[in-house]
């Protein structure tokens, strides 16, 4: 009970980083019809901001943990934003109008990249980071197993929560949540009624890398290392998440990167944990043959 | 922001492209920064960081100074630098001003290829030869064009390249033994051997994704489960190479059906990133069940081939290649016989699809690729058309796996991963999906250009002795991807139009339909 228990904390935790990226996915489909397949590495890049910026604050002196915290999650939005929105312009934005399958290999091309331009001006070691959120409290014990909920997992659960929250009063309470979402209905008749439809796309890409660069710099957090190859299992398993809950769905992108951050954290308990990027990818798998539309999406009717 | 109003005046022109390149810049600026101005250092106390504020600031005049030129030369012009080039490649007359762009261009390149012998620069000489050549070729085809204007010149293009092909093993070889040139003749057949596989795996995917439209992002599995049949039936059992081509390209089919029956369900992107987990699921496995593929160590002791039971070895028990021909050994008779094993692999591979192109089908696929709701419609076996695309091309792949492991000697997962099924996608997509000829002339493309990019000593003397031009390989390979899918969706040889359709082709090719939307 205590061990289930742990897992499950570790697992909602997991289940955070990946649904901050997952929404990054879900929103471009849904504006867009494409998957972003540059996305993982968008997050990856975020990360690294992250750390660049938690090393130079070091070493300016600003070493206040709330703060130096603070404002590394401010520098890595809005750096891996401008990424996000170069992305969109330079790969996909030329290509709106062309067939469907062309935004997916320059979507590749990108990651490629995006991976080899960190790994060149990075190095391709891993990087670590002393723990900057240690602690934790000790929920219960039974035996000699404790279950513990560390300090930096409260933080991770917390962040998600508020900057969804946020995210949420924004897709549906703002001027750009509205365009936003009714060019995911029509990006036509949006047009006609006056959105700036090419403004809207740049802006969702700007706001899932913005997503992405928080989920960056939780992860950091929470293992303490990078590398430059991080974004492309992570990037998958998010992309799962965000076809388990229904893609398209912003709600569901959240749900989904739980239950794949827990069947992850599971299978890795109780099974092998070589083998659990097969869980994850089989997941993909079978979610996208037998429920192609998800947990909360709409289904999609295809037109001649 | 490409706006080619000729009304506007010099000055305005002027100010409007400089506030654009600024913005460039200025977002430049922001993308390297961090990422490129400071570099994470391992050190005593953990990581450091080290600024490298002349770097940042080299890329950002670049980017500024590149989107100027752009803007004023290419964009906001009412005669663009580019379109002397683009002439080369058209029956259009030259003017003045066309001309003399192009001998700019032709005395740069020939500064270049200067450089390059002179200094031993290898990029300049690269650069410049490049640009001779464009404009040589250019040149070249506009001259024949006029003077034989019916030759056709596609079919003459092939036919010469597959003799060369054909025989330039053979001749290099006789050049060399007779006259002790010092020719690195082990190198250049090896740089064929990889190309000529290559070649082979862009002509299986292009069954799957040019001919049926399928985008298959686990191509690599195929390959995978070719070399690994090979490799365990080589060191379980001792069976030769000839007996396992055939049962490792049935293998890959197999298993081409396995993974493609529950993928029939699924649309275009979808199926992709199914491929892809499916690509990464088979190499997990062969990463982690050691006691059978032996995990990240391989498989090795994967024998050669021999001919006709002839093995190429200084000694052997029976009659090497070298005693029943009673000539002289030479390690280089093995590598000369593996150039022909693949270049008749590839030469069917093509044949094949070629022949099945002409096939009932060979015409589903093609149908199937131009629009799956109206072949489902006309009573083709949608399920039936793509297991046997699946099929064919994992066929093929695994044929191509086979001689990989047979080539190598050894197997391991490491050459099994996602980036080599981009790759060969990029080889397909950038040759010109269901193009043959576009195929392999962006494997040669492709694997050459990656090659020549290991032999630029020049790049070091600019950027410093720890530079690693390999490192920069994949990087370009990726922005060639976005740059040629962007400039020409349709692949740089491109003819995708289906092999038979009524009235004009071009109407109804892939570009114009756009599934589902």
């Amino acid at each position: 009970m205590a061990y289930f228990l742990q897992q499950l904390i570790n697992g909602v935790t997991l289940g955070s980083i990946y649904g901050l990226i997952a929404i990054g996915y879900t929103m471009v489909y849904g504006i867009i019809g494409m998957i972003n397949f540059a996305h993982g590495d968008v997050f990856m890049v975020g990360a690294f901001i992250a750390l660049i910026a938690f090393l130079a604050l070091t070493t300016i002196g600003i070493t206040a943990v709330p703060l130096a915290l603070l404002l590394v999650l401010i520098i890595a939005m809005v750096l891996t934003a401008v990424w996000g929105w170069t992305v969109e312009r330079v790969a996909y934005r030329p290509l709106r109008e062309s067939f469907r399958l062309a935004p997916l290999i320059t979507a590749i091309g990108m990651s490629i990249v995006l991976q080899n331009f960190i790994q060149i001006a990075q190095g391709a070691r891993v990087k670590p980071l002393q723990p900057i959120v240690t602690g934790g409290y000790e929920l219960f014990h039974q035996g000699s197993f404790s279950v513990i909920v560390s300090n930096i997992q409260i933080l991770i659960v917390a962040t998600t929560v508020l900057v969804m929250g946020a995210f949420w009063l924004l897709i549906n309470r703002t001027e750009l949540g509205r365009a936003q979402r009714a060019c995911e209905q029509d990006r036509l008749m949006a047009a006609l009624s006056g959105v700036d439809v090419d403004r809207t796309i740049s802006l969702t890409f700007v706001l899932g890398a913005g997503l992405a660069a928080v989920a960056g710099l939780l992860y950091l957090l929470y293992y303490g290392v990078i590398d430059f190859f991080i974004g492309f299992v992570v990037g998958i398993k998010a992309f799962t998440a965000a076809v388990f809950g229904g893609i398209g769905s912003i709600p569901g992108a959240m749900l989904g990167g739980l239950i794949i951050g827990l069947i992850e954290t599971f299978w890795s308990a109780y099974f092998t944990i070589e083998y659990k990027d097969v869980a994850a990818f089989s997941m993909l798998a079978i979610v996208l043959i037998f429920f192609p539309t998800g947990l909360l999406g709409r289904p999609e009717v295809e037109k001649v | 922001m490409r706006l080619a109003d000729s009304g506007k005046t010099l000055g305005k022109k002027l100010s409007s492209a400089l506030g654009d390149s600024l913005l460039a810049a200025i977002v430049a600026f922001a993308l390297f920064s961090l990422v490129l101005g400071l570099r994470t250092v391992d050190s005593a106390t953990g990581l450091t960081l080290e600024p490298r504020p002349a770097l940042l600031a080299t890329v950002v005049a670049i980017v500024f100074v590149g989107r100027l030129a752009l803007n004023l030369f290419v964009w906001q012009t009412d005669y663009p630098l580019t379109r002397p080039f683009a002439k080369l490649f058209t029956s259009e007359p030259f003017e003045t001003r066309d001309a003399v762009t192009l001998a700019l261009a032709f005395v740069l390149g020939a500064l270049g290829v200067a450089a390059g012998f002179l200094f031993t620069e290898t990029l300049y000489g690269l650069i410049g030869a490049l640009v001779l050549a464009f404009i040589g070729i250019g040149l070249l085809r506009r001259a024949t064009v006029r003077t034989f204007p019916n030759l056709p010149y596609t079919q003459v293009f092939v036919a010469g390249g597959i003799l060369f092909a054909l025989f330039f093993p053979i001749v290099s070889y006789a050049l060399e033994s007779t006259f002790n040139l010092g020719l690195p003749l082990r190198y250049w057949f090896d740089l064929s051997i990889l190309i000529l596989t290559y070649v082979m795996l862009g002509w299986g995917l292009n069954i799957v994704v040019g001919l049926a439209g399928l985008l298959d992002l686990g191509y690599v599995a195929f390959y995978a489960v070719g070399a690994y049949t090979f490799a365990l039936l080589a060191t379980h059992f001792g069976l030769g190479f000839w007996i396992c081509l055939p049962i490792a390209g049935a293998a890959a089919a197999l298993w081409g059906i396995v993974l493609g029956f529950p993928v029939l369900r699924l649309r275009g992107d979808y199926l992709a990133i199914v491929t892809l987990a499916f690509g990464e699921i088979v190499r997990i496995i062969l990463l982690n069940w050691t006691e059978v593929t032996g995990g990240p160590n391989g498989i090795a002791g994967i024998p050669k081939p021999t001919f006709f039971g002839l093995p190429f070895s200084p000694f052997a028990e029976g009659t090497t290649f070298s005693g029943f021909f009673g000539i002289h050994y030479d390690g280089l008779h093995a590598l000369i016989f593996l150039y022909y094993v693949i270049l008749v692999l590839a030469l069917m591979t093509n044949l094949v699809t070629l022949r099945l192109r002409r096939l009932p089908v060979g015409r589903a696929w093609e149908a199937m690729r131009e629009d799956e709701i109206a072949c489902r419609s006309l009573g083709i076996n949608t399920t039936v058309t793509k297991l046997s695309a699946f099929a064919t091309g994992a066929m093929f792949g695994g044929l191509a796996g086979c001689f990989f492991a047979t080539r190598q000697g050894f197997v391991s997962p490491e050459s099994f991963t996602f980036i080599e099924s981009a790759i060969i996608l990029a080889i397909v997509v950038l040759g010109g999906m269901g193009s043959q000829l576009g195929v392999a002339i962006a494997a040669i493309v492709m694997v050459g250009g990656f090659e020549a990019l290991r032999h630029t000593a020049g790049l070091q003397a600019i950027f410093g002795e720890e530079f690693d031009p390999a490192l920069y390989r994949m990087l370009l390979f990726g922005l060639a991807m976005v740059a040629i899918m962007i400039w020409r969706p349709r692949g740089i040889v491109s003819s995708r139009a289906p092999t038979i359709s009524l009235g004009d082709a071009s109407a109804i090719s892939g570009d114009l339909v756009r599934q589902g939307r």
